[in-house]
């Protein structure tokens, strides 16, 4: 029953990202890429959940390995998707304009 | 802490994770949505290091040399490096994908047909993501070459390596348990590798949105893949979120393309065509000096500038956006048309704009300012070629026929800056170029836009 239920879970949450990601613009492409990143590094969690204490050493590192790179993504996708997001920005408010 | 809570604070981030993409539709709480989806994965992270049993020396450990790599990069990356920096993230999370498949397979052995198959699938994909990604990062820093590099046999190579891995695959799935069962696994790993490589290379410069954005998907899906290994709904979910935005992305950078992505994928586009180049519309060119192009944006009313990939080679941003503050001074209304496949990555030309601190209500999509060209007094072209090319609506010869592009040529004018006359990705000649209200401004962009600033600042 487990893979049904997985499956179940993947296609509706397909299903879900067609929907969200259909309505950004193509000015935050470029954020939405690095954003979505930074959220492919969920694999951080399934990393830190694989290194358990009775684990042999070579899948130690392995783990490890994973930990260090999906941390990369999640620390350094949010950060430059943040970095990205605060440049844009709407006219400035004082309507006097430049002189 | 009880298995089951776990999974349900997991919920709250997945939630976190979908209000954060919903709050990307626009620019004013995209922002606040990504520091949501942030939140989303703090929360996800902490409780996963309350499971029981856990190992924290070499979590810490990875967690610290990855935070500390990844703040580095982000907070010192460029912004015309973006592409750079979004390829290697997408390797790294392939990457992990792929070990985290490995470590949980050498770890039990015993694996059944399903896990067996999504164990293959998550160390595949996230191989193949890797070593494409590395190489398409390789392509964008300039550290190999650009070109589509073809070779003879190539997709007769490519079918025997991906033949190799689902041969190996299938045995694989069936004694996942035996020694030999783990000879074919390493076998699939270094099969993954070598096919993310052959499989890129191919791919030339100016293609390279679509790639990034199909790597994005696929580091996407190697996630996925890993969640259905683990049992684990999160992985699963934020996955299948990331793979789809990938999906989406690529289709819409092939269709501002016109191609289909095979085409884009196997043709070698852009290596092949590159030999007629001395064919297409010759003519005369007007080429103008920083004095006449001045005295034509002083005059008019409306500009549109259309930036290429050669205003990020150039880092003219800043530039544009002056002379952009002294045109509107002069009460002439200035607005930046920008191609969807302009750049290097989907959306490249409006971050390197962001950052010279356009407003974004400045940044037109190519659909909104094609109806409204015949009322627009100049364009100024910066570096874009291919985008602006009217072979794409009435030449069926041309190998880009059917490209949407930015309709340039039915402006009162359109000035051209570019460094020569060569021809641009494609390899075929511009007849905007050649066209009777076109100018020709020769120079380096950042250059050629300072002699204008200068011009007006001198008045």
């Amino acid at each position: 029953m487990e893979p049904v239920y997985l499956t179940f879970v993947f296609v509706l949450a397909i299903f879900l990202g067609f929907e969200l990601i259909s309505k950004v613009p193509s000015t935050l492409h470029t954020p939405l890429m690095s954003g979505s990143n930074a959220i492919s590094g969920i694999t951080l969690i399934g990393a830190i959940a694989s290194l358990k204490c009775d684990n042999l050493t070579f899948a130690a590192v392995l783990g490890t390995a994973a930990v260090a790179f999906a941390t990369v993504n999640v620390v350094g996708g949010y950060m430059v998707t943040n970095r990205m997001l605060e440049m844009f920005k709407k006219k400035n408010k004082n309507e006097g304009g430049p002189r | 802490m009880n298995p089951l809570f776990i999974n349900f604070i997991y919920i709250i981030s997945a939630a976190l994770f979908i209000f954060g993409l919903k709050m990307l539709s626009s620019p004013a709480t995209a922002r606040r949505g990504n520091l949501l989806s942030s939140l989303g994965m703090l929360i996800a992270i902490i409780i996963t290091l309350m499971n029981a049993g856990l190992d924290y020396k070499w979590i810490f450990l990875g967690i610290l040399i990855g935070s500390g790599i990844g703040a580095f990069v982000a907070i010192r990356v460029e912004m015309t490096s973006m592409p750079e920096m979004v390829a290697l993230f997408n390797g790294f999370g392939g990457i992990s994908s792929l070990l985290l498949a490995w470590a949980e397979y050498h770890q039990n052995r015993e694996l059944s047909v399903f896990i067996a198959i999504v164990a293959f699938l998550s160390a595949f994909i996230g191989g193949v993501t890797f070593s494409g990604s590395m190489v398409a990062f390789g392509k964008l820093s300039g550290k190999i070459t650009q070109k589509a590099v073809v070779f003879k046999g190539q997709h007769i190579i490519n079918a025997v390596i991906l033949s190799t891995a689902l041969a190996a695959a299938g045995i694989f799935c069936i004694t996942p348990a035996s020694g030999f069962g783990y000879v074919l696994f390493a076998l699939i790993l270094l099969v993954a590798l070598g096919f993310g490589v052959t499989s890129t290379i191919p791919i030339g410069g100016a293609d390279m949105p679509v790639v990034i954005s199909l790597l994005n998907s696929y580091s996407g899906i190697a996630a996925c893949a890993a969640g259905f290994v683990i049992s684990n709904n999160i992985l699963i979910v934020a996955g299948a979120l990331v793979g789809a935005s990938g999906i989406i992305l690529t289709n819409i950078m092939c269709k501002a393309m016109n191609r289909s992505l095979a085409n884009v994928l196997f043709s070698g586009f852009g290596s092949t065509t590159a030999v007629q180049a001395g064919d297409g519309p010759q003519g005369e060119v007007r080429p103008a000096s920083a004095e006449d192009v001045y005295y034509i944006l002083e005059a008019a009313d409306s500009v549109a500038f259309v930036p290429g990939y050669g205003l990020a080679v150039a880092q003219a941003q800043h530039a544009v956006k002056e002379l952009g503050d002294l045109l509107e001074a002069n009460d002439t209304e200035v607005s930046y048309a920008i191609h969807p496949v302009a750049g290097r990555m989907p959306g490249h030309m409006n971050v390197l704009l962001a950052e010279a601190n356009v407003p974004y209500d400045q940044l037109v999509e190519m659909d909104d300012i094609n109806p409204r060209m015949d009322s627009v007094d100049v364009c100024v072209v910066i570096g874009a070629n291919d985008v602006v090319n009217p072979a794409a609506l009435d030449n069926e010869s041309s190998p880009i026929y059917g490209m949407p592009i930015i309709e340039t040529h039915r402006a009162k004018t359109v000035i051209v800056l570019k460094r020569s006359m060569n021809p641009g990705f494609a390899g075929i000649q511009n007849a905007l170029f050649f066209a009777e209200n076109a100018r020709m401004y020769f120079g380096d962009a950042k250059a050629s836009i300072q002699a204008l600033v200068a011009e007006f600042k001198n008045d």
